[in-house]
């Protein structure tokens, strides 16, 4: 529950006045990282504090964190289906309870907890059934009957009468959201001050190959050599494979949110339907958060379909009437790299010494840190981590897929 | 939200239409002799191009029939619309 007494946003913190260097990029790196969003900052950052290895660069196109890092609805939980799935996310919520102070930085981490609405007879088994098999895997879950979802969220419709009614909800408490700008500044701040090059509107357009090894990128600023090349590239994976010549099961998606103007806080928690196709939280200056469904077409022009916002806050206003006189102040999209089992794929690629973490769809930002460890981990010693070989590219030629629809596809 | 053209009813409505994925992908010839990897990539590998895609789309909400269309997924303008290719399969 929030206990915030004073006005939404007035204990936000100060920026810094310095947050990072801009150089200009050297002849050739131990470990290149393409893409500068959480994902490929937080490798850097446990790259340097986890394995010593400091001759980094982390090349971005456009500026640091400004695709899905700067577009995501910051929702952090870990109640997810399936044993691998649980693992890893739920590293990463831990590693999200002592981000600050890793960082020293502040990330606004509020654990206000996840709703995680049924409306369907079958709605309230599957969540049980994920209910139990996260209390089997340590992770916080409850299941929830209707009254106690309106304790927790006062402002939601329980009511009967409308047309998804709420049967109940699966509660993790310890979920939350944080400040993504903030996330992002953080990871880039330490790698910098350890000395990794964060080089930003450096966009890399190719490689040069020799044999199965890649000696270097090519980019809009010039060619960079290469020990090892860490893709962290989100939507433009895709588009990245394609010039190594390199297939996976990877589509792009739009996905849109939305925030309304500043409101005192009316909303306590974090709320999310799959069967409606809305989720929200309030922000900590007070803007409701909305995200919805992915747009149903392949696209990379980071704005999407208005039918799309127009089911949101029709299921939106349905379930908190009180939204009904908010004004939406402005809407956005990123691209997501949607995969077949809503699992990222994550490790070895045909080229020895270049590594892939995609696919993480509508839900990457959860895994900021913990991927990040574990893609470090993956470059340094040049094997998966434990956590992530279960999300190898070649599970979907041996069958061992990590089916997470149901957890992680279309909610966050 | 834009217009799609039907090859049979004309422009419509984005929102009457079902979208289907990559077009022209055809059922294995010879299914027994695939690999494992041959497989998977019937099955779960699609292409994901920056630019011009052909792509199926049916008109869900009108005639019910499925199409092909080239759609930028850059900028999303569709540059044609027309009815699937024969292919011997029933389409
Ligand atoms: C609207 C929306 C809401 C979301 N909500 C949530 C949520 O609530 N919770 C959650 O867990 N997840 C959420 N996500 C998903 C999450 O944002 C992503 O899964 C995650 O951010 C992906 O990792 P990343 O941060 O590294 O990606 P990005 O921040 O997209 O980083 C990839 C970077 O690579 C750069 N790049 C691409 N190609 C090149 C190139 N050729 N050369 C150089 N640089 C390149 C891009 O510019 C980009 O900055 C949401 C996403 C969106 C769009
Ligand atoms: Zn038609």
């Amino acid at each position: 529950m929030s206990t915030e007494t004073n006005p939404p946003g007035a204990d936000l913190p100060e920026h810094p006045d310095f947050l990072w260097h801009n150089p200009d990029p050297k002849k050739t790196y131990d470990v290149v990282i393409v893409g500068g969003g959480g994902h490929g900052l937080a490798t850097a950052h446990y790259l340097v504090k986890n394995h010593g290895i400091t001759n980094v660069a982390v090349l971005e196109k456009g500026w640091l964190a400004g695709g899905n890092m700067a577009r995501n609805t910051t929702l952090i939980r870990s109640n997810y289906l399936w044993d691998e799935s649980a693992a890893i996310y739920e590293h990463s919520l831990k590693l999200w309870e002592g981000l600050e102070d890793d960082l020293g930085y502040p990330i606004l981490f509020s654990q206000r907890g996840v709703l995680n609405l049924a409306h369907t007879e079958q709605d309230i088994r599957d969540s049980v059934r994920r209910v139990e098999a996260n209390k089997l895997n340590g992770i916080d879950a409850e299941w929830l009957g209707p009254e106690e979802v309106k304790r927790i969220c006062p402002i939601i419709n329980i009511s009967e009468d409308i047309r998804y009614p709420v049967q109940g909800a699966t509660y993790q408490p310890r979920a939350g959201i944080a400040k993504h700008d903030y996330v992002a500044w953080g990871f880039a701040r330490r790698a910098d001050e350890a000395g990794v090059d964060l080089i930003q509107d450096c966009e890399v357009t190719g490689f040069t190959v020799d044999g199965d090894r890649v000696t270097g990128v090519r980019t809009s600023r010039g060619d960079i050599g290469c020990g090892t090349v860490a893709l962290c590239a989100a939507g433009h994976t895709s588009v990245l494979l394609d010039h190594l010549g390199v297939r996976a099961p990877l589509q792009s998606h739009p996905l849109q949110a939305l925030v309304s103007e500043l409101l005192e806080p009316v909303h306590p928690t974090i709320v999310m339907s799959n069967a409606v196709h809305v989720y929200v939280s309030q922000a900590h200056k007070g803007e409701l958060v909305m995200g919805a469904g992915v747009d149903s077409y392949n696209g990379y022009g980071q704005r999407g379909a208005f039918h799309i916002i127009e089911r949101q806050m029709a299921a939106a206003v349905e379930l908190f009437p009180v939204f009904a006189r908010a004004h939406l102040l402005r809407s956005w999209a990123g691209i997501v790299d949607v995969t077949p089992d809503a699992s990222p794929i994550i490790g070895h690629t045909p080229y020895e010494n270049v590594f892939v973490n995609a696919g993480w769809g509508t839900g990457g930002f959860k895994a900021t840190p913990g991927i990040g460890w574990c893609f470090a981990h993956t470059i340094a010693n040049g094997e998966p981590h434990p956590y992530v070989a279960p999300f190898s590219l070649d599970r979907f030629t041996t069958g061992a897929l990590v089916d997470e629809h149901g957890a992680a596809a279309v909610a966050h | 939200m834009q217009l799609i053209h039907c090859p049979w009813c004309g422009p419509r409505e984005e929102v009457e239409f079902h979208y289907g994925g990559q077009a022209e992908i055809a059922y294995p010839e010879r299914p027994a002799e695939l690999s494992d990897q041959e497989w998977a990539e019937y099955v779960f590998y699609r292409d994901n191009p920056k630019g011009a895609f052909a792509e199926r789309w049916s008109h869900s909400a009108g005639c019910r029939r499925w199409f092909t269309a080239v759609r930028d997924t850059h900028t999303y303008r569709f540059s044609s619309t027309a009815k699937p290719r024969r292919t011997g399969v029933r389409v």
